[in-house]
């Protein structure tokens, strides 16, 4: 933090403009809710696909991390 | 300072968080779970497993559908949990580094590592916090299963409005502080966030499926469970916003020697 202070005073903090953000935005956050869904719902509320191995596999983490499980 | 700087350390810091997350859920909460599926099998009315008997009958495996797949206990507490914690730790990553990509100096006078972890602080009280105190975490042996379906979709719905709630509240924090200050600023934004919160909490369904289990072995269950994504969030604001902190401060003195080199 000491080398920051030797370019300006008071550094204004340079913001990423938002068009730039969203596509890593929108793709990432499609992969991200998509893993969120096969860890905390699928093979739960609903299946896709079929069966329990999900839902077995993540059985404690599911509990543990808050989602309704069974 | 940009959008895959931030998502590259975001991802780091997330396989910290679930890995930190999977430590600590292992040793706390994993002994809690184990006695509540042993309160679930010596309840049970068939006589299917009559093995309780600590970790012989542990070892039999935790399912509910007949014929279906079975996971062994050893692999549903090791290898299971931590697949869990490691893709909901990584995911949360590179959300919340996205986002504190978006909020980078929109935040008022915050430094990019202050914002960052303002954004994990925030996340975990808006993700996990508030739907917590409205829908707490169940130990196997509570819940009905014909219920899953509504209560699946009324812990989602509450912890979206809580979401939205808390970017409108910290918007609204923002602009009275540019008028009013940063007191009065974040009085308007706190009191915002619990007002809308406490009533959007008494409107929603309140779910009571506890029935007869231990009182003990519930809040120690739930203690467990905020203690886990409480080590995870705090894991992922804290190395990401040191990531986040160390990358800016070093393109600072890149920039103040490209200054001086320039000057000469």
């Amino acid at each position: 933090m000491s080398q920051t202070t030797a370019a300006a005073p008071t550094v204004e903090v340079p913001s990423i403009p938002l068009a730039e953000l969203a596509p890593w935005a929108l793709f990432f956050g499609l992969l991200a809710v998509l893993a969120i869904v096969f860890v905390s719902a699928d093979q739960g509320a609903f299946s896709i696909p079929s069966g329990n191995a999900i839902h077995e596999w993540v059985h404690d983490g599911r509990h543990l991390l808050g989602y309704p499980c069974h | 300072m940009t959008a895959r700087a931030f998502l590259v350390r975001g991802l780091l810091a997330g396989l910290f968080a679930g890995i930190a997350a999977f430590a600590v859920g292992y040793f706390v909460a994993e002994p809690q779970i184990q006695t509540a599926i042993n309160y679930e099998e010596s309840h049970e009315d068939a006589p299917a497993t009559h093995t309780h008997s600590g970790d012989a009958g542990a070892e039999a495996g935790h399912h509910h559908d007949e014929g279906g797949t079975v996971v062994s206990r050893h692999n549903q507490r090791t290898w299971g949990l931590l697949t869990g914690t490691l893709a909901i730790g990584i995911a949360l990553g590179g959300i919340v580094a996205l986002v504190a990509a978006g909020v980078l100096g929109r935040i008022g006078a915050l430094s990019p590592g202050q914002s960052t972890a303002l954004v994990a602080l925030l996340g975990w009280v808006a993700v996990i916090l508030v739907p917590f105190l409205k829908y707490p975490a169940n130990p196997p042996a509570i819940g009905n299963a014909d219920t899953i379906g509504s209560r699946t979709t009324e812990y989602f719905v509450f912890m979206v409005i809580s979401i939205v709630v808390t970017v409108l509240s910290t918007m609204l924090a923002l602009r009275v502080r540019d008028h009013y200050g940063t007191y009065t600023g974040l009085l308007a934004g706190v009191g915002l966030f619990v007002v809308v919160m406490v009533i959007a909490g008494q409107l929603m369904p309140t779910v009571n499926e506890v029935g007869d289990f231990p009182a003990d072995t519930l809040w120690y269950f739930r203690r467990a469970s905020l203690i886990t994504s409480a080590t995870m969030w705090a894991v992922l604001g804290a190395v990401l916003s040191g990531l986040v902190g160390r990358l800016y401060s070093r393109e600072q003195s890149i920039a103040a020697r490209r200054a001086l080199a320039a000057s000469l």
